[in-house]
């Protein structure tokens, strides 16, 4: 038999030129610095760099934990056929994230320097450490499908034989880094735009990350299914979309909460753009909070998939409301990112998604069919009887 | 005794001789193009603003708790026990976490170099160790920069206010502005008329983050706990099921 080539569909087309563009600006980034490559300014030092592939991708490789959690710590073994894919998403993710860093950092050939060289009193670099420690954790949870496929019984025994501590010290690791990327925001109080700045920063990225996993577990169920033409594990995905409702409609409670609380529900009248886009990103929260308490939306894989892709959206708005929007205005500066930041960004993402499937297609990633199909059904019969568990 | 440095923006003439001796001490160029510039910058770390008929001086505030250290992933800025807040670049990885944390927008990156670094005033460190005054106070010829232990400069700054109270507006900058500087400031008119930043918390904000990190250890211990004991009842219970399964 022999190979076809790769025929040329729009996507790859799309995709070839956001890789070449991508290309082009790690050349910008690595020859002229920060400077030549990013709209950053003394005045404006984080841009869409870390806003989107710092914040966003950390957040939305949270997927992980919740289902190591959820599978393995809740024992609700039925979640196990989307284990694997959620792992793998996370385990991408936060490799892509250190990718994303060492474009940002000034000096990425001091990676390490946090290693060696201690301020406990920095988030960035609890940050730091918890990053590094769960990046290695989520290896040791993928490292399971590598001996699966090449049939190595003893590594496979050893991993399972640390696989609980190990489990309660990656969910341990993510409460602690997940939350630690809103407390990063915290020392800037006069800078940041009253509706964001919050003592509560921390559990708000910690609640809004977990229903970020969430989504991003439906996201892929959904496109994985297109993808290799296997059966949605939708009911499944359903009652997770129930427990998504809930997550949100705790988080924009939280949200309210909190600005009535310090007093600033008047900002949410003003007519300036932090105004509408806090409007933009509380939107994209609840209009899915509102359609996901639905059964019939539940049950309908194509509305699932686009209340999960609402969600993210709404995180990702949310994360670079945080990290751009809400300084400018303290800044004394505009900030837009220059088309090499977006290129790179884009290519990471699209990085993601080829590795993603490259993965998943040679390594068993999703379980045997019927296994998932018999599942699945126990699941279904489940779902009616189990609204807390 | 920590040193610091009094600027009394009624003092200034705005002759810029400070912005030179900075300059030279740190080995940077300076002309008429540089001079212009009335911002700090990675090639002037410190400058004279005008304000109508009034001058300000820009410079590192050298706070009592800068937040720039506390946030350092690697420590390279410290707070000294003479007073300057001084910056190890061979540390430094270029997070650029103290661009964003300093409520006063001081230091600045090079932005341009393929290894750059962060650049801030660091209160002639050097000069101060063997007892010197710093280069900026050293040049000026009004004495409106002064160096000196702060408490000394604090009480002078009071005296000046005391004995002259028509020409001051009657509150020293950096006494309490984020839990107090090191950098002190006496002007006629409010202190924002002079481009100081007067919505700068009274507190020092280190403590804001410390707060939530201290739970650190709380949260592994509890979390840890927590956690184990969930996954030993699930399991158990697990593993009764499997058995009665057997049994039938």
């Amino acid at each position: 038999m022999t190979r076809r080539r790769p025929k040329i569909t729009v996507w790859r087309a799309i995709f070839a030129a956001i890789l070449l563009s991508g290309l082009y600006a790690t050349y910008l980034r690595v020859f002229y610095g920060l400077g030549g490559s990013t709209n950053l300014s003394d005045k404006f030092p984080w841009g869409l760099w870390i806003a989107f592939d710092i914040l966003c991708g950390v957040g939305l490789a949270a997927g992980g934990f919740t289902l190591v959690a959820v599978v393995h710590i809740f024992n609700v073994e039925r979640y196990k056929p989307i284990l694997r894919p959620a792992i793998l998403t996370s385990f991408l993710g936060y490799s892509l994230v250190v990718v994303a860093l060492l474009y940002d950092l000034g000096r990425p050939d001091r990676l390490w320097h946090p290693l060696v060289m201690w301020n406990p009193h920095s988030v960035m670099f609890e940050v730091a450490w918890c990053v590094m420690l769960y990046t290695t954790v989520l290896f040791l949870e993928f490292l399971p499908m590598v001996f699966e496929k090449f049939g190595w019984h003893r590594p496979l025994a050893w991993i399972h034989y640390i696989s609980v501590p190990l489990m309660i010290t990656g969910v341990l690791l993510s409460t602690l880094h997940q939350s630690s990327l809103g407390t990063l925001f915290l020392i800037v109080p006069e800078k940041m735009y009253a509706l964001w700045y919050s003592p509560t920063l921390p559990a708000q990225f910690y609640i809004s990350a977990i229903a970020v996993g969430l989504a991003m577990t439906i996201f892929e169920s959904w496109h994985s299914s297109r993808a290799f033409g296997r059966a949605l594990e939708l009911p499944l995905l359903a009652s997770m979309g129930r427990v998504l409702a809930v997550l949100l409609a705790v988080y924009l409670w939280l949200r309210f909460l909190d600005l009535s609380h310090r007093q600033v529900l008047g900002l949410l009248a003003v007519n300036r753009t932090e105004t509408w886009l806090f409007w933009l990103e509380i939107a994209l929260f609840i209009v899915p909070t509102i359609l996901l308490f639905q059964k019939r939306v539940r049950m309908s894989p194509g509305a699932l998939y686009a209340c999960a892709v609402l969600v993210v959206f709404g995180f990702i708005a949310n994360r670079l409301n945080v990290g751009v929007t809400s300084l400018e205005s303290g800044s004394g500066t505009h900030y837009v990112p220059r088309w090499s930041e977006v290129a790179i960004t884009l290519s990471i993402v699209a990085a993601g998604f080829a590795i993603f499937r490259v993965i998943a297609e040679y390594f068993p990633v999703f379980e045997a069919q019927s296994h998932a199909v018999a599942l699945a059904e126990t699941a279904e019969r489940e779902e009616e009887r189990i609204p807390v568990e | 005794m920590s040193k610091a440095i009094l600027y009394d923006s009624t003092l200034c003439i705005g002759c810029k001789a400070c912005e030179g001796a900075c300059a030279e001490r740190w080995g940077f160029p300076y002309n008429d193009q540089v001079a212009a510039e009335e911002n700090i910058s990675a090639h002037k770390l410190t400058a004279i603003e005008t304000h109508g008929e009034r001058y300000s001086r820009r410079l590192c505030m050298h706070c009592a708790e800068p937040a720039c250290a506390s946030v350092c992933p690697v420590g390279a800025i410290q707070k000294t026990g003479l007073g300057p807040v001084v910056y190890d670049p061979e540390k430094c990885i270029g997070c650029r976490y103290c661009l964003q944390a300093c409520a006063f927008q001081v230091p600045s990156y090079e932005w341009n170099k393929r290894l750059p670094r962060m650049r801030k005033c660091d209160m002639c460190f050097e000069r101060q160790s063997r007892g010197e005054v710093t280069a900026c106070a050293a040049s000026c010829p009004t004495g409106a920069t002064k160096c000196g232990d702060r408490e000394d400069l604090v009480a002078e700054a009071r005296h000046r206010i005391a004995n002259k109270p028509g020409d001051y507006y009657g509150k020293i900058y950096g006494l309490e502005e984020v839990g107090g500087t090191s950098v002190l400031y006496l002007s006629a008119v409010p202190f924002e008329q002079i481009g100081l930043r007067v919505n700068v918390p009274r507190q020092s904000l280190p403590d804001l983050t410390w707060r939530v990190l201290e739970l650190v250890p709380d949260v592994v211990s509890t979390g840890s706990v927590l956690l184990g004991g969930i996954w030993w009842i699930t399991n158990r219970r697990a593993e009764v099921a499997r058995a009665e399964r057997e049994r039938k």
